[in-house]
């Protein structure tokens, strides 16, 4: 059971670098902001992976924070590419 | 009494995350929960008394089932169009328009087209939201409203509005 | 028993990622990889999350999957709608197979 949580793992790590690949071969700004928003996603489901593998429960802790800084940074990122400024 | 509403749901949240009934925790809490209230209070529930309405709970449970069921099929929408080795799309941006008064409830309508099956919005202005569809499957106004909205709008009408 | 059907819907919520980023890497242009990524993930990771809470069950790591889920699917879909708005109004071009625009008129 452990072996195949690993074997899901290392898909989901395997996942970001997907995401990587469109962050950095994106041919335009927003496609690159998509890559960040859906790695932001999956790191939580990662977090979720090792939760189970080592039964400690602080590390979803880390996954709710991960979500909402994740979120206020895609906010963020909108922001700018809709030409506001950030108090606006 | 909206401030009450903030602070009880605040309190509840803090429960659930720490899950730990010793008195300097739930103290903690409190004094967290009170800045919160203190601080978010007036942007949130103008009329709280609808809160305590039976009926609406169970068309909210109704809605609820029927969101998930639309996620799940949502999923393997997009399955079959990603591996369908000629990608069978045609995006467009349609307007539909919505009868829904109050912001929550406008909110949570543009979060659930957004999470069923080949739909997502880009924008609302006034009445009229602006959708972006994977593949457009007809060209009349009130066909594919009634095909974007459905069921959703009427289940949002009875129990946020 | 419970042990198992964490592991059913674990194995789920990866196989929905991959079919996410298989179209975040396919498809033609920014809305539609916007749209089968953030409902494939987004609905992967509720499932991942779901078997947390079926493994540990009623307790304090079960509770934290528990609120972990709504906050996902509202943030999520938020920033969706953010950054599709955000990308419009930047200009960002819709693919060549795109057959109707309503939004042009209104941003004018």
């Amino acid at each position: 059971m452990t072996s195949f949580l690993n074997i899901l793992l290392y898909i989901q790590i395997a996942l970001c670098a997907a995401c990587l690949y469109r962050i950095i071969r994106g041919p335009t700004i927003p496609d690159r902001m998509v890559g960040i928003d859906i790695f932001g996603i999956l790191v939580v489901g990662i977090c979720g992976i090792i939760t189970v593998q080592t039964g400690k429960a602080f590390i979803l802790d880390i996954g709710i924070a991960w979500v909402i800084l994740s979120f206020i940074g895609t906010l963020t990122l909108a922001k700018y590419l809709s030409g506001k400024k950030l108090n606006e | 009494m909206r401030y009450v509403t903030v602070f009880i749901l605040s309190m509840i949240f803090w429960l659930l995350i720490t899950f730990k009934f010793t008195i300097p925790n739930i103290a903690a809490g409190a004094v967290a929960s009170a800045i919160t209230a203190a601080i978010f209070g007036r942007y949130y529930f103008y009329n709280v008394y609808k809160f305590l309405q039976p009926r609406r709970w169970l068309w909210f449970v109704v809605y609820l089932v029927t969101f998930i069921w639309a996620c799940i099929k949502a999923n393997f929408d997009v399955a079959y169009r990603v591996l369908h080795p000629a990608m069978p799309i045609k995006p467009g941006i349609v307007k539909v328009k919505t009868t829904l008064r109050s912001e929550f409830a406008r909110t949570l309508l543009a979060n659930s087209i957004t999470m069923t099956p080949g739909t997502i919005t880009v924008d609302i202005i006034g009445d009229e939201m602006y959708i972006h569809w994977i593949y457009i499957r007809s060209e009349d106004p009130a066909l594919y409203t009634r095909m974007i909205t459905g069921r959703f709008e009427e289940y949002i009408k009875k129990f946020a509005e | 028993m419970n042990d198992m059907a964490a592991i059913i819907l674990i194995s789920v919520g990866v196989l929905f990622n991959i079919f996410g980023c298989i179209g975040l890497i396919r498809l033609p242009d920014m809305y539609n990889r916007l749209q089968a990524a953030t409902k494939c993930v987004t609905l992967g990771c509720c499932s991942i999350l779901l078997g947390v809470l079926v493994h540990f069950g009623i307790g304090s790591a079960g509770f934290r999957a528990l609120v972990a889920i709504p906050i996902l699917f509202f943030t999520a879909t938020v920033a969706a709608h953010a950054l599709a708005r955000g990308a419009y109004h930047f200009g960002t071009k819709m693919d060549k197979r795109s057959v109707k625009d309503d939004y042009r008129e209104a941003v004018k």
